[in-house]
């Protein structure tokens, strides 16, 4: 159990039995009054944020949040399927709950599924990913002024910008956050 | 180790804390007042409902030097004023510090109107000696110190900033809420504001309206939306003082706290206390008012968190 004391940025607790983060957290006590302490909300499931304020008598559950690692392995009717390599356990999520990660799930690509009380939430990418170039247009002469970039295609279709050397079925690293091309692998 | 990183103003902060200080001595020395020291530990705080003291030792750290110095008026000390460290426990935020610096001046054949502008007569003083002028930026305000400065009963502000009225407040038990929410932010923003006439469940130490037995002569006094300072007519009968302190001790039973007390000496004390008015301001609070400063921790040398960590030279 928390009490309202232990309440600070970043804290996950779960209210009305569903997984909740505070983004924002202040402590306010108006002079010879109580402590309260305000905090913004965002709802793990929904991604809906809202202000509520504590009281200092106010407790509540920690959120049985778990991540393992996973791979993932195939997309069905808008469904993500990912698999536990040991127990061959398998887990579904919906494209909403996938978000933008869409963009990085390659066939066996190892990620963390994010657990609430065993439910499969949301799913997290390794920072760096190898990934294969599916489609590029070929080098072009003049097209080496430093600095230069290209569009190419991965295998999910997604695109990243990427030095014009680079050709199909190169190996390359990518950073899943901010899509920026790190380097050729060999 | 964590390393501190010192913000570049926290000198300039510091320089003009310092003055602050000063020019507070400067204008209770020229009205007459005894600078006092009383001690920092205490065997009970008195009993308040949600202020909660620190132990050390057997007795007590300080939560405001208000017993000594109500002690002080019965023997006779006419007008005392302190600048001292109290002590709070579990108070920590943008506002708030477990350890503060409270200024407290008492007066006696004083009401609580007369302390209103007597505390008119020190941030004017007091901002004149820093070379501030008449107006204080602060928070995206500017705030005009030109007296007399507006007044609101806690009534007004309840009907005037609230879609609760003040009695469903009370009774539904969020009067808080709505004043740190609704109210508090609307304060003092272009004018120093003074909320005041409280329910008298919300002033313990004060006393009540002659013509308004429901309300207590308490005020405070606002600066960009930030409580600044807290005033009383003070309660100088002992038996009254002793019901209320019951009731107060059986607020905190009631939410799993200890209670406080005995405190016989300082009730015994009260009935020798000519009419009298007492003020505690915040010393933190309002540096950060002249300093312009974000937060508490901008205005003094260390937070708690930072005497854990090594600090740049």
């Amino acid at each position: 159990m928390y009490s309202a004391s232990d309440l600070k940025k970043g804290l996950k607790l779960k209210l009305d039995g569903e997984p909740h983060v505070v983004v924002e957290f202040n402590f306010v006590k108006p002079g010879k009054g109580q402590a309260l302490y305000r905090t913004k909300l965002r709802n793990m499931i929904t991604g809906s944020q809202f202000e509520r304020t504590f009281r200092s008598v106010d407790n509540f559950e920690q959120a049985d949040l778990q991540e393992k690692k996973m791979q993932y392995l195939y997309i069905d009717e808008g469904k993500y399927c990912f698999m536990d390599t040991e127990t061959y356990e398998q887990v579904f999520l919906a494209a909403e709950q996938v978000g933008d990660a869409k963009n990085y799930l390659i066939d066996n690509l190892e990620v963390d599924i994010l657990f609430f009380e065993n439910k499969p939430l949301g799913v997290t990418l390794p920072n760096f990913i190898d990934l294969i170039v599916a489609e590029a247009e070929p080098w072009a002469k003049g097209d080496s002024v430093s600095g230069n970039t290209k569009p190419i295609k991965i295998a999910t279709g997604h695109q990243i910008l990427v030095p014009p050397f680079i050709a199909v079925g190169d190996k390359i690293k990518v950073d899943t956050r901010t899509d920026e091309y790190i380097t050729r692998v060999k | 180790m964590t390393r501190l990183s010192r913000p570049a103003g926290k000198k300039t902060a510091l320089w003009l804390r310092a003055r602050m200080l000063q020019a507070i001595r400067a204008f209770f020395f020229s009205q007459g007042y005894l600078e006092v020291e009383t001690p920092l530990r205490i065997p009970s705080p008195l009993p308040e409902a949600h202020i909660d003291a620190i132990p050390s030792g057997e007795w007590f750290l300080q939560t405001s030097p208000e017993i000594c110095m109500k002690r002080l008026l019965a023997m006779g000390y006419e007008r005392i004023f302190q600048i001292a460290k109290c002590f709070r426990g579990g108070e920590r935020g943008n506002l708030h510090l477990p350890e503060f610096t409270m200024l407290e001046w008492y007066r006696q054949d004083a009401d609580y109107t007369q302390m209103m502008e007597e505390t008119e007569d020190l941030l004017t003083f007091v901002a004149g000696e820093l070379s501030l002028g008449n107006a204080l930026a602060f928070r995206g305000d500017m705030i005009l110190l030109k007296r007399p400065w507006p007044r609101i009963t806690v009534r007004e502000a309840f009907a005037r900033f609230s879609d609760t009225p003040l009695e469903e407040a009370l009774k539904r038990e969020i009067f808080d809420e709505i004043l740190v929410s609704a109210i508090e932010p609307r304060l003092g923003r272009n004018r120093p504001t003074i909320l005041y006439d409280y329910p008298i469940s919300l002033g313990s130490l004060a006393r009540a309206k002659k013509e308004e037995p429901a309300v207590a002569e308490r005020f405070e006094l606002y600066l960009g939306g930030m409580e600044i300072a807290n005033a009383f007519s003070e309660l100088t009968d002992e038996k009254e003082q002793r019901r209320r302190f019951a009731k107060e001790n059986s607020h905190r039973l009631s939410c799993g706290k200890t209670a406080y007390g005995p405190v016989e000496p300082f009730l015994r004390s009260l009935g020798r206390i000519k009419s009298a008015a007492g003020i505690a301001l915040g010393i933190d609070r309002l540096a950060m008012v002249f300093t312009q400063a974000e937060t508490i921790d901008d205005v003094v040398t260390f937070t708690p968190e930072d005497l854990e960590m090594e600090s740049d030279i």
